[in-house]
């Protein structure tokens, strides 16, 4: 799956996923960007270990959940791009106790 | 400060109402989720007119005329709060988050207009990576103008799946295959609504949409059946019959559709009514022709009441500001009834040229035959798991979620709660309507835990 | 098909237990539900196996209880979902440690050993997330939790598979001895007919005060509304279940990474409807305790609240035993927000009580009467 897309007047915006710098322009959403980006993966399924990436962009299927700035569980579609951010893709199942 | 008309959902419907109510002189509050109005069809309608013109023409005159109706909200003097995620309403009260704050505002009358969502198509290999549903790919169009690869299939059926065909193709890109899982029959059955369809636009727009895709290459197959999605770790491959043949489309990118529902997540909340309305196959909240709700005092109108599309939701929500007005006793019922005759005979004729699409474009197969099938998402519970618990005695939704958690994640069933009730009826061999759906329990949303932990009602 | 011996009112997990247990004792079992079995407290409670801090009179049922907890799937042929994580009841300060050491000398003089002091240290080893500054806890190791649905399912599948026969959607709208039978008795009516039986158990939940009224013998039980909260998932952090002696909590993670919230906060409950409204004052005072001792769940996300309908008595220990008015009539019911881990234990008594007349374990203290007022006796 890879996106191109349509020239734009739009500013750009730079964020982090997995401290890897990510070109954004500003209006989209996380999600969106990551996808521009090709990134494969933003979270692993808590039970099965399942690679997942957004379905429905529009804030029903939560499986775009991602850490941002250092909060988890957020919807990466329905949070605006912003300079700066830093983003973490959600592997719980694998993450290792306190 | 309590308001006359608090409005959930800044769409349509929502921004129709909040005109007309504030015409009449209430005090209007709308909350919605986004960051601008327009709700789900004209998204940043106003970033995207604003910046490029030549963005707004592909997305076509709908959009147009989103963009009039957002400015037309915007001049109501109806007070907007944007990014305001409503989690729980009470009599008389609607909380929400903004930011990370947990607020409430207090409410003579309560609108809601949440819109549709897209009804779940649950198949085989529909949570691999890769997999979208035609309303995200729309909106990383119109929002992002982010075009799919070539190789990129649209699978299902329903008006919009063609639409977004043409939108990706009037943007520059292409696409291997349309592949349309409406059994062939349904065209003879459809075709008696033919004529109340003609002249509603909605065929001769559909019509040219075709001729369009086949003369860019788009491959084209109808009536398949027995979809699945295969791949490792994200979609490789579209198998599913067609004409008796087995048939294999090499793909990273399937986009699934299925027509639209009710969001029912918010009128489940809130205890409303809701009927079973087999031509749509979905739940629809109960309401009068204002859009008075069973509860008192709370209001349903646009997609999120009866799926009607853009125009009619818009309508609807002009009815619902009349008839809070009428209620608050702004407006007398003769005004409420002359100011609202033009808009009836609007809707009465957008309705006439549904029963056409209706039937067509009903789903296929709302029931995964394969056990293997994921249904909820959230906690990866199979088809199979489910015919399982009712195999046991699990008489409804709410037994089938305490018995498996499933619908009991992070979407809160929204993904697994029409399938679940199919899945049940089915096994069942009765309606629906007498299976009911999930109990939905506040949070509407998940929200922060700090934030209700430090909740005080009125923070507004 | 005739009369069964004995009519069970009520399908939460007392009434599917004591029907499970009636027909092990080879007795012919009817069920009666109004709604669907396991619709209130017992399908939707937070699920905790808990021996830690009961009341003393409920300690015998509790251990007895905990045996059965052990080896569930030889009475249900299923785990019900039971893991022994322990129940940890942390601490937070010298007075509580002093009421914990006070409390575990007394059991040990009752003969009972389940539950332990423990220092500030061995807490930090087993709950590294804490918060500081707790001087130590109470733990009952054997402790855990279990899946309240599946529980409740797991009895009433095994009960059906004795025999017993379960009719859901069938309320008993009233219940008269019955002059035409033989040897007294009683006539159940439902809007789908009367039943008929020698034996009467009253295991109707919240709604448990209406039978006993109508038997002239009134108790004061509340309908209660505890609730819950449960979070998205989370990076594992906590094995056991947590309460604390400074606030109601009862917290736990779950294995696919989300926590619950309880401790017994009430919401409102109908019980015309069986439903239930929130109150967010209250909620926010429940998870200001697990944001104070877990400082993570400043991070956590809500998924949902609900809340179940629970009879509650004023001593906070349930009604188990015969009717103080009307022989052949039995109660459990009142289990006050903590009856789940009795489940599988009332049945049993019941059934004794049924069978001999008299019961394994002493329930003195669980008598209907002890709510008489004076003037009646
Ligand atoms: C939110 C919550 C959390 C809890 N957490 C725990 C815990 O962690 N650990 C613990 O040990 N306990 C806990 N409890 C308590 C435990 O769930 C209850 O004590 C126990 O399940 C009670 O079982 P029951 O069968 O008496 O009641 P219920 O499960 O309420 O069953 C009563 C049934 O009777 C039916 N009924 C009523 N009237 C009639 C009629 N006239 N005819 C036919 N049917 C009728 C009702 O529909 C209902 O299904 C909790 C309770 C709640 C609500
Ligand atoms: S992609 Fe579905 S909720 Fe974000």
């Amino acid at each position: 799956m890879s996106f191109t897309r349509t020239p734009t007047a739009a500013r750009s915006v730079q964020f982090s996923f997995d401290g890897m710098p990510v070109q954004a322009r500003e209006g989209d959403s996380v999600a969106a960007a990551l996808l521009a980006a090709g990134i494969d993966r933003f979270r692993t399924t808590p039970k099965q270990g399942k690679p997942r990436l957004p379905y429905c962009m529009m804030g029903i299927c939560f499986d775009c959940l991602l850490e941002i700035d250092g909060e988890a569980n957020r919807q990466g579609c329905m949070v605006e791009v912003r300079d700066g951010m830093q983003v973490r893709r959600q592997d719980q199942s694998r993450e290792v106790r306190l | 400060m309590k308001q006359d008309l608090v409005i959930v959902g800044a769409g349509p419907a929502g921004m129709g109402a909040a005109i007309e109510a504030r015409r009449a002189g209430l005090s209007v509050l709308v909350l919605d989720e986004q960051s601008a109005p327009g709700g789900q069809i004209y998204r940043q309608v106003e970033r995207v007119t604003l910046t490029e013109t030549a963005r707004a023409d592909r997305l076509g005159p709908d959009y147009a005329h989103g963009a009039a109706l957002v400015r037309e909200f915007r001049d109501s003097g109806a007070e907007y709060l944007p990014g305001a995620m409503v989690w729980q309403i009470e009599a008389g009260k609607v909380w929400y988050l903004s930011g990370d704050r947990a607020a409430s505002a207090d409410a003579g009358q309560i609108l809601m207009a949440t819109g549709a969502i897209e009804r779940p198509m649950t198949r085989k290999g529909w949570t691999l990576p890769g997999v979208m549903s035609a309303g995200g790919v729309q909106i990383l169009l119109k929002s992002s103008g982010m075009i799919p690869g070539a190789d990129t299939v649209l699978a299902g059926s329903g008006p919009l799946l063609y639409l977004i065909a043409g939108q990706i193709l009037a943007a520059g890109g292409r696409l291997q295959a349309i592949v349309e899982t409406v059994p062939s029959s349904r065209y003879l059955a459809a075709a008696r609504h033919l004529p109340a369809a003609l002249g509603t636009g909605y065929l001769s727009k559909g019509l040219a949409m075709l001729m369009g895709l086949r003369r860019k290459g788009v491959q084209i197959y109808r009536g398949v059946s027995d979809l699945e999605v295969t791949g490792r770790d994200r979609a490789e491959a579209l198998h599913f019959r067609h004409k008796g043949q087995a048939v294999t489309l090499t793909t990273s990118l399937v986009v699934l559709h299925e027509g639209v529902i009710p969001n029912q997540q918010i009128t489940r909340l809130t205890e409303c009514a809701h009927d079973w309305n087999p031509a749509q196959d979905c739940f629809e909240p109960r309401t009068d022709d204002w859009g008075n709700a069973s509860v008192p005092g709370l209001m349903i109108a646009g997609d999120g009441a009866g799926i009607g599309g853009a125009w009619a939701a818009e309508a609807g929500g002009r009815l619902a500001g009349l008839e809070a007005a009428r209620a608050a006793g702004r407006i007398d019922t003769t005004t409420r009834d002359a100011q609202a005759a033009p808009l009836r005979a609007r809707l009465n004729a957008l309705i006439r040229g549904r029963g056409f699409l209706e039937v067509l474009y009903a789903p296929s197969a709302p029931v995964p035959k394969d056990d293997a099938t994921i249904v909820c998402r959230c906690e990866e519970i199979t088809a199979g798991q489910i015919r399982e618990a009712v195999a046991i005695g699990g008489l409804g939704p709410n037994q089938v979620k305490s018995y498996l958690r499933c619908g009991m994640g992070p979407c809160q069933g929204r993904m697994c709660g029409p399938v679940v009730t199919a899945i049940i009826a089915e096994e069942r061999g009765v309606s629906p309507d007498a299976i009911g759906y999930f109990r939905i329990r506040p949070p509407l949303k998940p929200i922060p835990l700090a934030a209700i932990a430090n909740a005080e009602p009125g923070d507004g | 098909m005739g009369s069964p011996d004995v009519v069970v009112i009520g399908g939460g997990l007392h009434g599917c237990a004591t029907a499970l247990h009636c027909a092990r004792a080879g007795l012919q079992v009817e069920l009666l539900e109004r709604e669907a079995v396991g619709r209130h407290a017992s399908g939707v409670n937070a699920g905790g196996v808990r021996q830690l801090g009961r009341h003393y009179s409920e300690v015998p049922l509790s251990v007895l209880a905990m045996q059965m907890w052990r080896s569930i799937g030889d009475l249900v042929d299923d785990d019900c979902g039971f893991q022994p994580s322990g129940q940890i009841k942390v601490a937070g300060t010298e007075a509580h440690m002093e009421a914990n050491r006070a409390r575990v000398a007394r059991l040990q003089t009752m003969g009972f050993a389940h539950e332990e002091v423990i220092g500030a240290d061995e807490l930090r080893a087993l709950l590294p997330a804490l918060s500081d500054g707790h001087p130590g806890a109470l733990i009952s190791r054997q402790d855990g939790f279990a899946n309240p649905y599946r529980t409740t399912t797991a009895f009433r599948r095994k009960a059906q598979s004795l025999g017993v026969r379960i009719h859901e959607g069938r309320a008993a709208t009233a219940l008269t001895r019955d002059g035409a039978r033989e040897g007294g008795g009683f006539r159940i009516d439902t809007a789908q007919g009367p039943l008929r039986a020698a034996r009467v158990v009253n295991c109707a939940g919240a709604w448990a005060g209406t039978i006993c009224a109508a038997m002239g013998e009134p108790v004061p039980i509340r309908a209660a509304a505890p609730m819950m909260t449960i979070t998205a998932p989370m990076a594992p952090f906590v094995s056991p279940v947590v309460g604390f002696s400074g606030a109601p909590l009862s917290f736990k993670q779950f294995a696919n990474g989300t926590v619950m919230i309880g401790g017994g906060y009430s919401g409102e409950a109908d019980l015309d409807t069986g439903l239930t409204r929130l109150r967010h004052d209250r909620l926010a005072v429940n998870l200001r305790t697990a944001m104070d001792l877990f400082p993570v769940m400043a991070g956590a996300r809500i998924v949902r609240h609900w809340a179940g309908v629970e009879g509650e008595m004023p001593d906070a220990i349930p009604v188990i035993g015969p009717s103080s008015t009307t022989e052949g009539l039995f109660h459990a019911f009142g289990f006050s927000a903590h009856g789940f881990q009795l489940g599988p234990v009332v049945g049993l008594l019941i059934a004794d009580l049924i069978q001999q007349g008299r019961s394994r374990l002493n329930l003195a203290d669980f008598a209907i009467s002890r709510f008489r007022t004076q003037d009646e006796t």
